[in-house]
């Protein structure tokens, strides 16, 4: 009942152990308990294919990215997805799990139910390129268009900052996103209207509200989440914050502190009448 | 023959990581042009992953602190193999490097007087480490990119470099191919800098991510580039073990600089025991001087498991060939322990080292606010890389350079953790500085176009021998595989010869082995790829390790135990000979200035 896996020397195999060591881990592998599992992964290419079946025989503890990996090692080699650190870190393995989006490396096959084929899709809201993989380039000619970090002079002669702990706890929040892009995939202004050339979605209204909050940074950008980035598209469903591996309360730590600096100057009574006597603010 | 697109740019930065990016900023602001070639998507390089910190004698949280201290702690945790002027530079550039990254949006944990907080991490004497809980690297790579992203770089994401090309002797660029599409592109570029990172991917058990496959060092090293100390590797001492799908996973050594401990399956603190001799005047010895260091007390020395990483490594080696391991064939790592001695300590855990607390409750199941972790050690880092000159970062290629973990030099024998985010800023900068200079003092090389032509050809020959070859994973385990257990932490003579062998087989199975499908995001092709340079790191670490029969560092020997003054003066290069054969040389050390032979002498007492 045992499979190889990569990295893991199987247990039906001839020791390797060189010493006392390495024999402790063989002994470590040979307690592994193994589960065979069904899975059902779309391939195909530029948005053209379908699922196809794999079973393969599971480890304890093994995620979603671990399966597809050894799927892709012993039965497709050229099963295409897209990973990097597999530590929930860089946010590189987006996909749709069992219809929900998540990061193959940090959903375990031990929480999805086991009766059942666990089904692996690509994100649905970016052109699809191959197997799992999606072009999420959309997302890298957005941020450019944000008006970058404009810090106020430095506070100190050597070119430092005095900044309070406070301030800073304030924007971390904002500052973990891993740019995994499940956000965008499941927002439906994007994945259903798909209004990419006039909403940029809700990763990068965390982005502005980092910025926007930033203890240092004096630029604004209320007007342009208005007119350019299209703020109003958002009518706070949360489905962005369900989904997010990093836990950010997007909808309502950043977009309606942000949908609300708006509405401040563009629809408070007092603001209009100031800006009707000074004329609109530029920029 | 093959079709290519061409493009041309002054300075080609080959890698998006710390170094990489830092680089090209620098080039772009030197007013030439530059472009940015990375395997992955921007951002996702393995910086993201670091979680400590960045050294930098700040001196915010102790002012006893300044570049002469940072220097000698660098020398003394390289074991004196170390580049004396880049350990120089580093310590003195850092702590601007830093302040610049602030400037351009980075946001530190503060003081309570509102400067960045600093925090203790092994061999460094005082807190030195700038750091954002346990994300640093995030924050270094996303402020790096989101500052970049406005500095004109022509950034090529998802594509891999095969070849690099000559001009005579000096650069003239390289030929890649998309990943995404597998189209392939020619750049011609004045100067190159390669800033790939490392090579963890030679081994099973890694903290590494896909792309580390020593791309830079085995294109470099195929382009007629020396490579430097190649037998230093750093097995980081905790990384997760079980469940066995997560090993190797790293656990920052943020948690033993909050507090953590190390105890074996009796319970017992195994740390405290054989201190080594350069390290005995700094180390507590009992808990209660351990702890006190922990929460910030300038009179008490730091607690046995914050020596070096190799030391503590091999200690947690021992625990386990003695039979003193835990279940899984590690040992305990426990910073719950601290709710004896801080009110709110699980709130203060979480605060702390959040991406860890997260990370085994979702991968292990595991409370680390309530129970104590399993780790054991995990290839981390390599030392060794390209020779570089230590100002400019250039190799002993003309118009090649090289900054960041590829390159060798700062470190010596052993990396200091926290060390290597400052050097990637502060070695990016010059190389990328170097590198746009030399792209304006000369005229643009001629590239060879049959090179190119047979660059192409050789890359398409996995899918002309196809599924019925056998598959690339396959060579790639076992290498993985021989790798660990052969030139692993404790080397033996016997054990690398049988290395070098095993090494000379998988060459002739890499050369043989084929992939189905097509052009398009095909992993097994990619994969097929990477295994000509894992090959040659692989023999260039067993190579230089089987040559250096002492112990220091990184590089352990079970034959060869102490050290041996004799080795403490002397380099190994590795070169490509005429016949193509990997070749081996000494090199000595230069004497160091008197001015900081001065220094370490000072701060040895």
């Amino acid at each position: 009942m045992t499979a190889p896996t990569p990295g893991v020397p199987s247990t039906g195999a001839p020791s390797r152990a060189v010493d006392a060591y390495t024999a402790a881990q063989e002994a470590q592998d040979s307690q592994v308990k193994h589960q065979a599992r069904s899975f059902r992964i779309w391939r195909g290419a530029d948005g053209v294919g379908d699922f196809h079946d794999f079973d393969t025989v599971t480890n304890e503890g093994m995620v979603v990215l671990d399966a597809i990996h050894q799927i892709q090692a012993e039965q497709a080699n050229d099963l295409a997805v897209r990973w990097n650190c597999k530590a929930g870190k860089c946010g590189s393995c987006s996909a749709e799990i069992n219809g929900k989006p998540r990061l193959m490396c940090m959903t375990r096959l031990d929480e999805l139910p086991a009766d059942a084929p666990v089904t692996v899709e690509p994100m649905r809201a970016f052109p699809h390129v191959r197997d799992l993989v999606t072009d999420v380039s959309w997302n890298f000619r957005v941020k450019p268009r944000i008006q970058r970090f404009t810090p106020r002079p430095p506070d100190a002669p050597d070119g430092s900052w005095r900044i309070d702990q406070h301030d800073v706890d304030r924007v971390q929040e904002f500052r973990k996103c891993i740019e995994c892009f499940l956000c965008q995939d499941v927002c439906h202004v994007l994945r259903d209207h798909h209004k990419h050339e006039e909403f940029i979605g809700p990763r990068f209204l965390v982005y502005a509200a980092a910025l926007e909050m930033h203890p240092l940074d004096t630029a604004d950008r209320v007007d342009a989440l208005k007119e350019s980035f299209g703020i109003g598209y958002c009518n706070i469903t949360k489905c962005c914050t369900r989904v997010c591996p990093e836990h950010i309360s997007i909808t309502d730590n950043a977009i309606i502190p942000l949908k609300e600096r708006v509405v401040d100057r563009h629809f408070d009574p007092l603001h209009a009448l100031v800006r009707l006597v000074r004329g609109p603010r530029r920029h | 023959m093959p079709e290519y697109q061409t493009i041309d740019h002054d300075v080609l930065v080959i890698g998006a990581g710390g170094a990489g990016l830092r680089a090209a900023v620098e080039a772009a602001a030197n007013g030439v042009s530059v472009g940015v070639v990375c395997k992955s998507l921007l951002g996702k390089a393995h910086t993201v992953m670091a979680e400590g910190g960045i050294a930098a004698s700040l001196a915010n949280v102790d002012d006893r602190d300044n570049w002469r201290v940072h220097f000698a702690d660098t020398m003394r945790g390289g074991q004196y193999l170390n580049n004396w002027r880049m350990a120089e530079l580093h310590a003195k550039e850092a702590p601007e490097r830093v302040r610049e990254l602030e400037a351009w949006g980075a946001l530190f944990d503060r003081t309570k007087d509102g400067r960045i907080l600093q925090r203790n991490f092994g061999g460094h004497r005082y807190p030195r480490l700038a750091h954002v809980g346990d994300r640093t690297g995030l924050e270094m790579i996303r402020t790096l990119q989101d500052h970049g992203i406005h500095e004109g770089l022509d950034v090529h994401m998802e594509c891999t470099v095969v070849t690099l090309l000559r001009d005579g002797d000096r650069i003239a660029g390289c030929f890649a191919y998309d990943r995404e599409r597998g189209r392939f592109r020619l750049f011609r570029a004045k100067a190159v800098v390669l800033a790939t990172g490392g090579i963890g991917r030679a081994y099973s058990i890694t903290s590494n991510s896909w792309e580390y496959t020593g791309d830079g060092h085995a294109l470099a090293y195929l382009a007629g580039a020396a490579l430097q100390d190649m037998e230093f590797v750093q097995f980081h001492p905790t990384g997760m073990i079980w469940p066995p799908s997560v090993r190797g996973i790293l656990v920052t050594e943020g948690v033993r600089g909050e507090g953590g401990v190390l105890r074996n399956r009796d319970g017992k603190r195994f740390m405290f025991e054989n201190v080594p001799d350069l390290y005995k005047a700094q180390t507590a010895d009992s808990e209660e001087e351990g702890w006190r260091y922990t929460q910030g007390d300038k009179d008490a020395r730091r607690p046995p498991e914050l020596l070096t990483r190799d030391h503590v490594a091999r200690m947690i080696v021992r625990e386990v060939k003695e039979g003193r391991g835990s279940p899984h064939g590690g040992v305990y790592l426990d910073i719950s322990w601290i709710k004896d001695r801080l009110p709110n300590a699980a709130e203060h855990i979480r605060k702390k080292l959040p991406s860890m607390y997260h990370q085994f409750m979702q991968l292990a199941g595991i409370d680390i606010t309530k129970e104590a972790m399993e780790i054991g050690p995990t290839t981390h880092y390599v030392m060794g890389g390209i020779r570089v000159d230590g100002d400019t970062q250039m190799s002993t290629v003309p118009g090649l350079f090289a900054c960041g973990e590829c390159a060798a030099g700062l470190h010596g024998a052993n990396r200091l953790g926290g060390n290597s985010l400052s050097d990637l800023l502060v070695f990016g900068k010059r190389a990328g500085e170097f590198a746009a200079k030399f792209a304006s003092e000369h005229e643009a090389p001629t590239v060879n176009t049959s090179e190119v032509d047979a660059a192409a050809r050789s890359a398409l020959a996995p899918f002309e021998r196809g599924a019925s070859a056998e598959g690339p994973y396959q060579v790639q385990d076992s290498l993985q595989t021989t790798m660990q257990n052969l030139v692993g932490i404790v080397r033996t003579q016997h054990e690398m010869e049988r290395a070098l062998g095993e090494l000379e087989e998988l060459k002739r199975r890499a050369a043989r082995v084929g992939v189905p499908g097509n052009r398009e995001y095909n992993p097994g092709w990619h994969t097929a790829l990477d295994l000509r340079h894992l090959l040659i790191v692989s023999e260039a670490i067993a190579r230089s390790a089987i040559e250096r029969r002492e112990s220091r560092g990184g590089h352990f020997r079970d034959d060869y135990p102490e050290k041996d003054a004799a080795f403490g003066t002397i380099n190994h290069l590795i070169r490509r000979g005429a016949d193509g054969r990997m070749t081996l040389e000494r090199a000595p050390i230069p004497p160091m200035p008197a001015e900081l032979a001065a220094i370490v002498k000072e701060m040895q007492s």
